[in-house]
């Protein structure tokens, strides 16, 4: 990576290609246009200098010399324009596939949270050849991760979830760079992203078990008494919506507006839970804010969301048979009085 | 002011210089031309301390650690040179000093409108300086000139000091382009309609109406930013419960127009050097001049192509994208125009022309990244990375500073009524053009490499191109010094300039140099179109040079 002076850089994402094809075209297409407007003035200048015994020819102009310099860059610009766009709709629309990596920024590191449970600090280990979703969020400013040869970078804002995606293709470490300015050491707030052949990557996720996310998120519902309203076993009658198949399905508000209930309606209703009530229920659920730091949000969000997953494990399958079977210990009171 | 008999072989003329030497008559004068010149003295003070500045950030950024400075103070040296030369340098430099001198003398006016409210807009500026010098004494400022909330909430630098000096630097902007509006309506000699006003004063026009209708916005957002700091009301922070996105709304609302506020008035001064150095009306009058009311329009509407990565959804990001594309085409069309212009004309390499030459470079240049950025797939990539400070070097220095120098040595007769010396305005004005390229062509490589903007450190692969841009600064900064020490030598010594050295269309060379106080011993009567190359003769080969 230390060349002595790079003129281009690295290409180690799907989107990098994408987006040099482009920058291409646009440079060489602005070198035209370049070129012909240096030429034109210098050929201009030069032919046309002033010499005793020629005077200027008057010309008025000419609407067609006008409207042909105004609509033909139009038309080409629209090419870049459609280009560009392109590229940014696929840029923000993450395959449903992907692998969800939970980003924590913060003056002035970025924390890592694989969903197998990995933690990283300021360096982050994917593989080739696989989605991966990176679920963004800040804990003071506003930062922005950035990957150059990967072509990609979103902000990472306080107070809510932006989502970043890609998927690399070539082994090696590459810079991350904050790049929205965020105090003191904003230069320092770097690292590195390590791009592993599939079988590496394997081995390296393999040499740190920790529990996975999701269940680190189990036990904080357990803990902190969500599981007391937010039940399934009493459909219509708990204090609390059932949060069971609901990340990502429509919900119908107190207010007559549906909202989709994706990531930052989850952290939302954590942290201001009276935001945006949800049709049919009370507004008696305290703020958990100051109360779960971001590391355990993003464990709760990565549970709640394992909850529409009925196949991926315990949660769903529980919830769903609870109906039918004995209330688990420390739930019956409730069970009967409502 | 009352005519003085003064026998014509004792004194000079009485002119708006020499009609009165007290300190007083300066500081409390109404005339355009002598507040032009205060903005002169004042302005370009703001300007080599901006310059200072941007050498501390070119020195530290020589190598790839941060050794020259702290990291606090690096980013205290950046962000006010973004504060001084956006908002005291850019904002006022034509308008102010160029706009201000030769806008009443353009219409055939005795002064501006409101010539009180234009000498309280240069107080307000200086009163918006000093704070602003205040500020940096007592400790500066670090969030960037974007103060971005919530950094800008939480900073515990001088934030609230920073935000007023802005907040009333506003105020001035706004009085001068009320002023401007008023006096351009209302003001015109007889004869004079809008077909056939200078292309300058068509650009001051559009510039004028930016600035009432955008800088309220700044103004409010800078009062909205310390309400929060001090009274802890939840606007932008998210902590409080506002929101950070809505903060880089307001404040691009202003300061992407604002970006035409500097290159608007630039274009008009290209406007009049061309055909003057081409002796040929413009080619598409009509065209140059609705094209400023276009940008001026358009300009409005493009401002959330700074946030295409900030959070902003996908559909609203793809707008904003269409209409920067949009907001290119009046741009081009004064380029296409120019060059057109040139064709089949008479054409002389004075100093004024040279920089105008230097601005249709560069500002095409600094227009086609222009473009590149808002192409959002791009974007995404380079947006706040070197590529951003190099395209946008391009427009305000290559432009707008190249527009401003071209027009200080074009009216500089006119309003010292000598001659600059021109074969040294030349070799700066070389050294201007390769400086600059030196410094910032690099930049766009740098930017698309990754190189972030802000940063006080960066890894070692990136150090040659800073190194080559640094040289460049060199240059450029005797490019910038040259200028200032030939031209003071010149209120002494450059030739006697006469009332039109350059033989020049338009009324400001119809008085005598340095126009009187009153600037024109009769009103004068228009009866012909702007730039009629064709009825005024040529100047000699030769213009005149120092004894």
């Amino acid at each position: 990576m230390s060349n002595y002076l790079p003129l281009w850089p690295d290409q180690a994402s799907t989107m990098a290609g994408q987006v040099d094809a482009l920058y291409i075209y646009l440079l060489l297409v602005s070198g035209i246009m370049t070129a012909i407007i240096f030429l034109a003035v210098a050929v201009l200048a030069i032919k046309y200098r002033r010499v005793p015994g020629r005077d200027a020819h008057q010309i008025e102009g000419s609407t067609i010399l006008e409207v042909s310099w105004s609509v033909i860059p139009f038309f080409i610009m629209l090419t870049f324009f459609i280009w560009g766009a392109v590229i940014f709709f696929e840029e923000r629309t993450p395959p449903a596939d992907a692998t969800e990596v939970y980003v924590v920024a913060k003056q002035w590191m970025w924390k890592i949270e694989h969903i197998e449970g990995q933690h990283e600090i300021n360096e982050l280990h994917v593989p080739t050849g696989q989605n991966i979703k990176l679920i963004m969020t800040s804990q003071d400013v506003i930062h922005s991760f950035y990957i150059p040869a990967f072509r990609l970078k979103q902000d990472v804002l306080p107070g809510r979830y932006t989502t970043l995606w890609f998927k690399a293709t070539k082994p090696g470490r590459y810079h991350l760079f904050c790049a929205e300015y965020c105090g003191t050491m904003h230069s320092g707030m770097g690292g590195d992203i390590i791009v592993m052949e599939p079988q590496d990557y394997a081995l390296w996720m393999a040499g740190g078990a920790l529990n996975p996310l999701p269940e680190t998120g189990k036990a904080l519902f357990a803990s902190l008494g969500c599981s007391t309203c937010h039940r399934s076993d009493v459909q219509g009658e708990s204090r609390g919506p059932d949060l069971a198949g609901l990340y990502n399905k429509p919900v119908k508000l107190e207010d007559g507006r549906t909202v989709i209930a994706d990531e930052n309606y989850v952290r939302e209703s954590i942290l201001d839970p009276t935001a945006k009530i949800v049709s049919g229920f009370k507004p008696v659920m305290p703020t958990f804010q100051g109360i779960v730091n971001d590391d355990q949000l993003n464990a709760l969000v990565a549970y709640i969301k394992s909850l529409a997953q009925p196949s991926s494990g315990q949660p769903s399958q529980g919830t769903a048979g609870l109906e039918n079977q004995p209330t688990p210990a420390g739930q019956p009171q409730n069970v009967q009085v409502q | 002011m009352a005519t003085t008999a003064v026998p014509a072989n004792q004194a000079p003329k009485l002119n708006y210089l020499n009609n009165g030497h007290t300190i007083k008559s300066w500081l409390l004068t109404t005339d355009h031309k002598r507040i032009a010149l205060l903005y002169l003295f004042s302005v370009t003070a703001f300007f080599f301390l901006g310059g200072f500045f941007a050498m501390l950030i070119r020195l530290e950024l020589l190598t790839p650690e941060g050794d020259l400075m702290q990291a606090d103070t690096y980013n205290k040296v950046f962000t006010m040179h973004g504060i001084v030369m956006v908002f005291f340098f850019l904002i006022p430099v034509v308008p102010a000093i160029l706009g201000n001198f030769v806008v009443p003398l353009m219409v055939g006016a005795k002064d501006l409108a409101f010539p009180r409210i234009n000498l309280l807009s240069w107080y307000l500026y200086v009163a918006a300086g000093i704070l602003f010098l205040h500020c940096m004494l007592n400790g500066g400022v670090d969030t960037g000139w974007t103060f971005y909330t919530p950094y800008s909430t939480a900073s515990n630098s001088n934030v609230v000091e920073a935000g007023l000096a802005i907040f009333i630097a506003g105020f001035s902007s706004i009085f001068t382009g009320l002023n401007f509006i008023v006096t351009i309506h209302r003001m015109r000699a007889p004869g004079l309609t809008w077909s056939r006003l200078p292309l300058f004063i068509w650009s001051t026009y559009a510039t004028s109406l930016v600035m009432i209708l955008g800088t309220p916005v700044i103004a409010i957002t800078m009062v909205l930013v310390v309400a929060e700091r001090l009274l802890h009301l939840g606007i932008f922070d998210p902590a409080l419960g506002g929101d950070p996105i809505l903060f880089q709304h307001l404040f691009w609302f202003y300061s992407h127009p604002a970006v035409y506020i500097m290159i608007l008035p630039s274009m008009g001064v290209i406007s009049e050097i061309v055909p003057c150095f081409a002796r040929k009306r413009v080619f598409g009058y009509n065209f140059v001049a609705l094209s400023s009311v276009a940008i001026a329009v358009f300009g409005f509407l493009v401002w959330a192509h700074h946030l295409f990565v900030a959070g902003i959804s996908l559909y609203s990001a793809m707008v904003f994208s269409f209409l920067s594309f949009v907001v290119a085409i009046p741009s081009a069309v004064k380029i296409f125009n120019w060059t057109a212009t040139l064709y089949k004309g008479s054409i002389s390499y004075a100093t004024p022309m040279l920089y105008a030459f230097g601005f249709i470079g560069l500002f095409t240049i600094g227009g086609l990244t222009g473009v590149m950025l808002a192409t959002i797939g791009i974007d995404v990539h380079v947006t706040d990375t070197y590529f951003v400070i190099a395209h946008f070097h391009y427009v305000m220095v290559g432009g707008v500073l190249m527009g401003y120098l071209g027009g200080l040595h074009f009216w500089w007769p006119k309003i010292t009524g000598r001659m600059y010396p021109e074969a040294w305005a030349k070799l700066s004005a070389l050294f201007v053009f390769v400086g600059f390229n030196l410094t910032f062509f690099p930049q766009f490589i740098l930017g698309y490499l990754g190189m972030p903007r802000r940063y006080w450190q960066y890894p070692p692969e990136f150090q040659v191109l800073n190194v080559l841009s640094t040289a460049g600064a060199s240059v450029l900064a005797i490019g910038y010094l040259l200028p200032m020490i030939y031209m003071l030598w010149s209120l002494k010594y450059g030739a006697i300039a006469g009332d039109n050295p350059w033989h020049a269309a338009g009324l400001e060379w119809k008085t005598t140099s340095p126009p009187p106080t009153l600037n024109f011993d009769e009103t004068p009567v228009v009866t012909w179109e702007a730039y009629n190359y064709d009825e005024i003769p040529d100047r000699p080969l030769e213009v005149p040079v120092a004894q």
